[in-house]
């Protein structure tokens, strides 16, 4: 019996293994960084997920603490880069911005989250 | 429908409906992903497999040791229901007598997914385990004669909605089992089978979380993908003289969450007398079967065609 269960490990080793799999995009970072302070108000937010994205589904919006957008409304991916989301940003005074995304991955699973930064406190 | 048209829309309204239904595809909610614990049950549907998990068990009460290699599946019939097919290779070594080795008993389930909710990271999940007579070695393993039923509510909850001046409690999670073993036999051999209450509880701190969602300080491949945790699981007997005694295990571990499986780690430490005495451990391999096969296997039955 052991050496069924043995054989049946053995061969879930090349399903792991499979090239051909997409999976749910991860945040993995973002300038400005997750949480964090910067000096003056930054051109753009620029997000980098685990996996490549579908454009046509993924957004990204930022707003102040207010609710009121001070994105410009342009998120898209960048050329060459489809695991990178971008958008641009109004000059932005002092305060905390919250960043919110949603995108969906090559393979159809949609992801999501925020995130806050703030400005001219760090 | 005007064919341009269908043209134009026929493949994001794929895309949209495919995304739809794998919304609640393995532990989400809202930004919170919930990994598929060892000891207690998840509550959440999902398409994974653990192949292999492996337990050294704590020498029981009588100094017998177990060893158990398990198999677990799970696979969603619709985007909200699942079924769940577990059995185990063990090896149990009494004191003093030849090692014994064979199967054990043969445990399936059914679920419901009755809620997620991703404001506030929560979920919530209701099932009917069954435990099958007769599917194991009875008289050398100790596997029963009997069939167990047992009704689960299973929970998860995130605390992403905490105050943002809170910011470092937000990775924490927590989720939990309730539920109860009714057996089909009041005794088996002269020896009582009472009805049981299991709880277990698994608290998290999701290190992913803390990076995408609180503060990024840095951690990269692999930190950042780390949840530690620390896992109880109980179960008291309720009645046939056996009323009060409770097992119980301690399990603090580490998880790493990969995009497509996760591997974990835990010690096992007895709670209580009854449960036996010194350490043991466990390690699981666990595959997300929707995120290998996105397009086939990974997707609810229901969806296949």
């Amino acid at each position: 019996m052991l050496r069924i269960f043995v054989a049946f490990v053995a061969g879930a080793v090349p399903i792991v293994a499979a090239p051909f799999a997409r999976a749910h995009a991860f945040l993995d970072h973002a300038i400005p960084a997750v949480g964090s302070s910067v000096p003056a108000s930054p051109a753009v937010v620029t997000l980098w997920f685990t996996q490549d994205l579908e454009p046509a589904f993924s957004d990204v919006t930022v707003t102040n603490d207010a609710g009121q957008r001070v994105d410009l409304g342009n998120a898209h991916a960048a050329q060459g880069s489809p695991a990178e989301l971008q958008i641009g940003l109004k000059p932005l005074p002092p305060g905390t911005y919250t960043v919110s995304w949603h995108v969906v991955s090559v393979d159809t699973h949609p992801t999501e989250g925020t995130f806050t930064f703030e400005v001219g406190t760090g | 429908m005007d064919s341009t048209l269908w043209r134009a829309t026929g493949p994001a309204a794929v895309i949209l409906l495919s995304a739809n239904s794998a919304a609640l595809a393995h532990g989400w909610a809202g930004q919170r992903f919930f990994p598929a614990t060892i000891l207690t049950d998840d509550p959440f549907v999902a398409d994974e497999m653990s192949l292999p998990q492996v337990s050294v068990n704590p020498p029981g009460t009588d100094g017998a040791r177990e060893t158990d290699i398990q198999i677990d599946l799970a696979k969603r019939i619709t985007p909200d229901t699942d079924v769940t097919v577990r059995d185990q290779w063990q090896r149990l070594k009494p004191v003093g007598l030849p090692a014994v080795t064979g199967l054990g008993a043969l445990q399936t389930g059914a679920q419901y997914q009755l809620f997620v909710n991703g404001p506030h990271e929560a979920l919530g999940l209701v099932g009917l385990n069954v435990t099958w007579a007769h599917t194991g070695r009875v008289q050398a393993l100790g596997a029963p004669d009997f069939t167990t039923l047992s009704p689960t509510f299973d929970f998860g909850k995130g605390l992403g909605d905490l105050p943002r001046s809170l910011p470092y409690l937000r990775p924490f999670a927590v989720t939990g089992n309730l539920g109860f073993d009714f057996p089909t036999k009041v005794e088996s051999a002269g020896v009582p089978n009472p009805n049981n209450f299991t709880y277990g509880f698994a608290f998290e701190y999701s290190l992913p979380y803390l990076q995408c969602c609180v503060k990024d300080i840095g951690l990269r491949e692999p930190f950042n993908r780390l949840i530690p945790l620390v896992e109880v699981a109980f179960s008291t007997s309720l009645n046939r003289g056996f009323g009060g005694q409770t097992t119980g295990t301690i399990q603090p571990g580490v998880i790493w969450a990969g995009q497509y499986f996760q591997i974990g780690a835990e010690a096992i430490l007895p709670a209580t007398r009854l449960t036996g005495h010194g350490y043991g451990g466990v390690f699981q391999f666990h595959i997300y079967l929707d995120d290998l096969f996105p397009h086939s296997i990974g997707k609810p039955i229901s969806e296949w065609w």
